[in-house]
């Protein structure tokens, strides 16, 4: 059975040895989620803030990141080795899934500011916040959810594309399914295609833990935690805004 | 002492929310802003701490403009409440009440032993002040909003109608507090509502205005009833058929008082029988 031999192929000693043992290329497909993941927080976060904290530059905002979904990963990446050169593949494959992941964040970055009640935000400017500290304090907070969202789903996105970069010799989990393809090995490919579904899992049940635990206490106390016996699911569809800009 | 010399306010859209409006709001005494929506009231509330910036005119607190004074260092030397309370959902009860002393410096144990203290002052059990907002009733949230306006030991409170959302039993007993806070504290005190009930309860010096923030009258509660300046004002504060439009009625046992309709609103008291 092709599920089986899957997962005995997965196991065997032998994907310990020679030139791509599983461990690396688990390793190559985290790391370029990760990285990835963490330049496109770095440039979206701030952006999404400003905006979200402005409420200025949202239109160009949506426009740009529902541009950028459209963009096809494996042709983005493809045409990035050409512009950039084939000595840069790894710096190209890298800007394809930063571009990938930004929309997201970006998009939880100014959602989760621009759910707050502006009621709070006028009160916290009346009572003599500066605009730094109505972000850190009242901003930042109670949009955490919402951001880890962003993060999630980009996160998601990233995992499951990092796969194309075996495509361009880059190992990570898709070196696997491309060799599988040319030797037509079932067996490979099923393997390297059930690791990668096991990653984004992963991934995604840790976002799930954090997301939960970055609600801030006020606000699952009282009223919303009466949400709570109902709402793991509902909390994480609220917090998945990749769906924004696309109505 | 407060003073709007011809302050004007245009807003964006072209709303004259305010035109050339000019008052003297007289220190440690509560004057009321009273209006029905659209006669600016709390266009004029927000922009003595600058959370609205006049179009033209000028706004002085005791003889200096407050333009001269940079936002932030003023709005946090005047306290102020919202309707809505207005409190941080993700901060515990004493660290609202503390925000602003913190803000401006003040170590934070000493911001929250004075934060207890306050929820004495605002009638509040102190076992409240590790919850959070949303675990109060509306009632103590705006006590809450109370003492967080307090807490900096302002001379000047500002309230944008801060019971509108409570209901009648609880309102009238915040109402009763907030007399008894202005006789203890001894506060300026800009209040704004759309209730002359209220106007008339809590204010000194009451201000009726009508759209665009035009002054129909001011005066203390009696000087208005007792010459009412305008059709306007006599029908608002509804003395000429309302329930301030008091009759005398003679009954078998002394003579009670009439509103317009001709339910009873009290007696004469002191009559001998």
């Amino acid at each position: 059975m092709l599920f089986w031999d899957a997962i005995l192929w997965i196991f065997s000693p032998d994907r310990l040895t020679g030139s791509s043992p599983l461990p690396l290329l688990i390793g190559q497909h985290l790391a370029y989620t990760l990285v990835s993941v963490a330049i496109a927080a770095v440039i979206a976060i701030p952006v999404g803030y400003l905006i979200g904290h402005t409420g200025r530059g949202r239109e160009i905002a949506v426009g740009i990141s529902g541009a950028a979904r459209a963009l096809p990963s494996f042709g983005l990446m493809l045409l990035l080795v050409l512009l950039i050169g084939v000595t840069q593949k790894p710096l190209a494959a890298t800007i394809a899934f930063v571009i990938l992941a930004i929309p997201s964040i970006l998009a939880g970055a100014y959602a989760g500011l621009e759910q707050i009640d502006r009621r709070v935000i006028d009160a916290a400017r009346a009572v003599g916040m500066t605009e730094w500290q109505i972000l850190w304090k009242v901003e930042v907070p109670l949009g955490l959810p919402l951001l880890i969202g962003g993060l999630r789903s980009a996160a998601l996105q990233v995992v499951a594309t990092v796969t194309i970069a075996g495509y361009i010799g880059l190992g990570a989990l898709g070196l696997p399914i491309i060799a599988g393809l040319e030797l037509r090995d079932f067996t490979r490919m099923l393997g390297a295609a059930l690791l990668i579904v096991v990653l984004a899992l992963a991934i995604d049940g840790v976002f799930a833990v954090i997301q939960h635990l970055v609600v801030p206490r006020g606000v699952t106390a009282g009223r919303v935690a009466d949400l709570r016996p109902t709402s793991s699911r509902r909390r994480a569809v609220m917090g998945t805004p990749i769906e924004e800009g696309r109505g | 002492m407060i003073e709007f010399r011809s302050v004007s306010k245009v807003f964006p859209d072209g709303t004259h929310a305010v035109d050339d409006f000019s008052l003297v709001i007289p220190a440690r005494k509560t004057t009321v802003l009273v209006g029905s929506s659209g006669s600016g009231k709390t266009t004029l509330l927000r922009m003595i701490n600058r959370m609205v910036e006049p179009s033209s005119g000028e706004i002085e607190i005791d003889g200096e403009s407050i333009l001269s004074r940079d936002p932030v260092q003023l709005r946090r030397s005047i306290g102020y409440v919202m309707q809505n309370s207005g409190l941080l959902p993700h901060f515990k009860v004493i660290d609202n009440v503390a925000t602003v002393p913190i803000l401006t410096g003040v170590p934070r144990k000493t911001a929250r032993a004075q934060a207890l203290e306050l929820l004495d002052t605002v009638g509040l059990n102190r076992d409240l002040a590790n919850r959070y907002p949303s675990q109060l009733s509306g009632g103590q949230q705006q006590r809450v909003g109370v003492a967080r306006g307090l807490a900096a030991n302002p001379n000047i409170l500002l309230m944008d109608e801060p019971f509108g959302a409570v209901d009648p039993i609880v309102r009238a007993d915040l109402q009763q507090e907030t007399i008894r806070l202005q006789r203890d504290l001894d506060k300026t005190v800009v209040f704004v509502t759309h209730d002359i009930d209220e106007a008339f309860l809590l204010g000194d010096q009451v201000v009726i205005l009508e759209k665009g923030a035009k002054i129909a009258q001011v005066g203390s509660p009696t000087e208005i009833v007792e010459n009412p300046a305008s059709d306007f004002v006599a029908d608002f504060i509804g003395i000429k058929h309302g329930k301030r439009a008091l009759t005398i009625k003679k009954t078998a046992h002394g003579s009670i008082l009439v509103d317009s309709e001709g339910r009873a609103a009290g007696v004469l008291a002191g009559e001998a029988p």
